[in-house]
């Protein structure tokens, strides 16, 4: 196993040669936002939020492998203020009722608005009229609150290894639909897989709601990020 | 010349509405109305959603109870997810649900008592309006409001245990609850430091219910004549008859205590129930089917509650409960400033119903939830704070919301409110000149008896100031005063 030098705000450490970048910050201590990367999930830089500056160049740091004497900068006025765009670009363009959410706690989406300390949207509110997929006996697929994150395309397959979402339609109208054939007969573990993989509430168990108290959910306990710098 | 005054909205009560009084040109009251002058649709953006979402999506109707709606939602769900129909909970689940029940009642009527009605009795309904409200009632009468503020408080520490949070919880969730207390905060309530405690609690709720018993001593005939009028009184009973707030069976009396709803299962309201629909407010106006529009209609809340029910199952609030209905040798009682009294009584109820919950071990663990066969649809009724509350869903095979229904308190008391506006406006306006701001404010005190929640019953935001406006009979501003709203 080889290990090289780099940069990271500043001060040098030693990561695994190839290591993914927000994997090896995390490692350093160092938290680089992140919604559409998922570990153990092939990386593909959909959601752009972790976009660092590498040798003074912006990268998304969940595609971006570690090399000998890289400079990383995860943090500036800049970049935090792309960061909340981001965030922000995100709600005016789905529809995403934090309040009546079973996700609401343990929401990425959610937690990072909270981070950046999100109000109203600089974006006007798109209120696209969307679908709550329901046919499926195991899972529902809200529309309303998908980000098109790929995390569940990419991340989540039956046993002959196919995946169970795929993309449908085109352009602004693009959504993620669950697989007939390929979903038919999923078990409840891999139904909670899928939901767990979801960073928003997009996709949900049937049946299963708001089981968790608030005080007990994820970022209840603590803010996103402080698991890696508290 | 004929005149219409228009009070709008009117104030100390939750949401918008206003009141129309037509004079004839002899200066009697011609026709007065309440209208309901908001519009908020809970009941169709509720459709198509999952069914666990309704008991948190639709409490957002309103900050005040909430907790109502919550539980009334997850009542209703309860039956589509086959748990039974009010009796199927595990002990824990169902005492949770109820100590947050009576931590919403003793929280609500609290603030009603307290911060919207008591201006009017401590100060006087022709008092400077300037001071007339709680600020005036804190200046004036400060152990009291302190008080008030901590019964509240304790009410609303109640919810947030059992709920999660104060406002908004998700605690009561289909077929149970999502938690039950830690040892930690069984004790914080039961015997946390002074004055938020069980015990005190029962003892400022029995000092309240011996503050309005002095006042009505002393204001027996204004107490007792304000906006009397006999009507038909409606709540859910235990099967034995006692109070209960949470479940129970459909009962309804007339004036003169004539059962004319007999314990009626709350999943066939249906057939006994009817709303009708008039042009001038966005508020229904529902009835008994058997008796028709014109005599079916009911009061609901705490005065209809102690009309119907025969014992209350706890001590302290029992005492008084037979004291009260000594006014009207066990007859129901149609006073509607005595609308107060019983909601200080259920205060009491409440109090001493979260004490004896505080202290039953369920509450520390067990089962929290339970399924059974899955049913397409559901009924969920439950004693709010302003009275009888139902919600009713039809759900799809797919888990979707198709269908619901909410008739809420504040509803059912829409006719009930409207004769009481009546009324008043007859005995101090017909054939006065000048209609002074005191005797305005005077309908609406007859109006705030009843605590009506005017967001909930029509399923919108925004301020309340006051607006009044003579009219002369071409429609041309007389005179016109306006106090600005938040």
């Amino acid at each position: 196993m080889a290990f090289v030098r780099f940069m990271l705000d500043g001060q040098e450490y030693l990561a695994e040669e190839g290591a993914q970048l927000v994997a090896a910050a995390k490692d350093c201590g160092v938290y680089i936002p992140t919604l559409c990367n998922y570990p153990g999930v092939r990386p593909k830089g959909a959601c752009r939020i972790c976009t660092v500056l590498v040798n003074g160049i912006p990268h998304t740091a969940c595609t971006t492998k570690v090399v000998e004497d890289m400079s990383v900068v995860t943090s500036t006025p800049e970049l935090e203020a792309f960061r909340k765009s981001i965030v922000e670009i995100l709600f005016a363009e789905g529809n995403h009722l934090c309040p009546i959410c079973e996700r609401s706690g343990n929401c990425e989406l959610q937690a990072l608005a909270y981070r950046y300390r999100m109000t109203v949207p600089q974006f006007p509110y798109l209120f696209p009229k969307r679908d709550v997929e329901a046919w499926h006996p195991k899972l529902i697929k809200d529309h309303n609150r998908c980000i098109l994150c790929k995390r569940c395309i990419r991340g989540i397959f039956n046993e002959e290894g196919q995946a169970i979402f795929a993309f449908g339609k085109r352009g602004d109208r693009l959504i993620i639909n669950i697989d007939p054939e390929t979903s038919k007969d999923i078990s409840d573990e891999l139904a909670q897989q899928a939901m767990d993989i979801c960073p928003v509430g997009a996709i949900l168990r049937k049946g299963k709601g708001f089981d968790v108290p608030i005080g007990r959910r994820t970022y209840d306990q603590q803010p996103i990020g402080s698991e890696v710098a508290p | 010349m004929t005149r219409k005054i228009v009070i709008d909205p009117v104030t100390r009560v939750e949401g918008h509405g206003k009141v129309t009084i037509h004079l004839d040109a002899g200066g009697n009251v011609a026709q007065s109305r309440l209208h309901i002058v908001e519009f908020r649709g809970f009941e169709r953006f509720v459709q198509g959603r999952p069914y666990w979402e309704a008991p948190v999506l639709v409490q957002r109707l309103c900050g005040i109870c909430p907790v109502s709606h919550l539980l009334a939602a997850a009542k209703a769900m309860d039956v589509v997810v086959g748990a039974g129909t009010g009796d199927g909970l595990p002990p824990t689940a169902e005492k949770m649900r109820r100590l947050m029940h009576y931590g919403q009642i003793f929280q609500s009527h609290s603030l009603h008592f307290f911060y919207l009605a008591s201006p009017d009795l401590l100060l006087g309904h022709e008092s400077d309006p300037a001071t007339r409200n709680v600020v005036g009632v804190a200046l004036t009468h400060r152990e009291l409001a302190v008080q008030a503020i901590n019964m509240r408080k304790y009410g609303q520490e109640v919810i947030a245990a059992t709920a999660g949070k104060k406002i908004h919880g998700t605690g009561a969730i289909p077929g149970g609850v999502n938690k039950c207390l830690t040892e930690a905060e069984r004790d914080a309530l039961l015997h946390g430091p002074a004055p938020l405690n069980a015990d005190q609690m029962v003892t400022w709720a029995q000092g309240a219910v011996d503050f309005f018993k002095n006042y009505y001593r002393k204001n027996k005939e204004f107490v007792d004549g304000f906006s009397q009028f006999p009507s038909n009184h409606l709540s859910l009973v235990r099967a034995d008859g006692g109070m209960d707030l949470y479940h129970g069976v459909l009962r309804g009396v007339d004036a003169d205590g004539k059962r004319i709803l007999d314990d009626v299962d709350p999943q066939d309201y249906l057939e006994h129930f009817r709303e009708e629909v008039k042009p001038w407010s966005y508020m229904k106006f529902p009835y008994l089917r058997a008796l028709g529009p014109e005599k079916g209609w009911y009061r609901v809340g705490p005065l209809a509650r102690l009309n119907t029910a025969e014992f209350i199952p706890t001590p302290l609030a029992q005492a008084e409960f037979e004291e009260f209905k000594a006014v009207t040798r066990g007859k129901p009682n149609n006073m509607c400033l005595h609308t107060h009294w019983a909601r200080l009584i259920e205060v009491l109820h409440a109090a001493e119903s979260m004490r004896e919950l505080l202290q039953d071990p369920d509450i520390l663990g067990g089962e929290l939830q339970v399924k059974g066969r899955r049913r397409a649809e559901g009924v969920g009724l439950l004693e709010a704070p302003r009275g009888t509350l139902f919600h009713h869903y039809r759900v799809g095979d797919d888990d979707l919301i198709e269908m619901a229904n909410l008739i809420v308190s504040t509803t059912n008391n829409n006719e009930p409110m409207n004769r009481a506006v009546n009324c008043v406006a007859r005995a101090l306006l017909t054939g006065v000149k000048e209609i002074t701001e005191g005797m305005l404010n005077a309908i609406e005190v007859a109006i705030r008896a009843y605590d009506p929640c005017l967001s909930c019953a029509t399923h919108a935001y925004g301020q309340m100031p006051l607006d009044v406006t003579l009219l002369d009979a071409a429609g041309a501003v007389v005179s016109h005063r306006r106090k600005p709203g938040r």
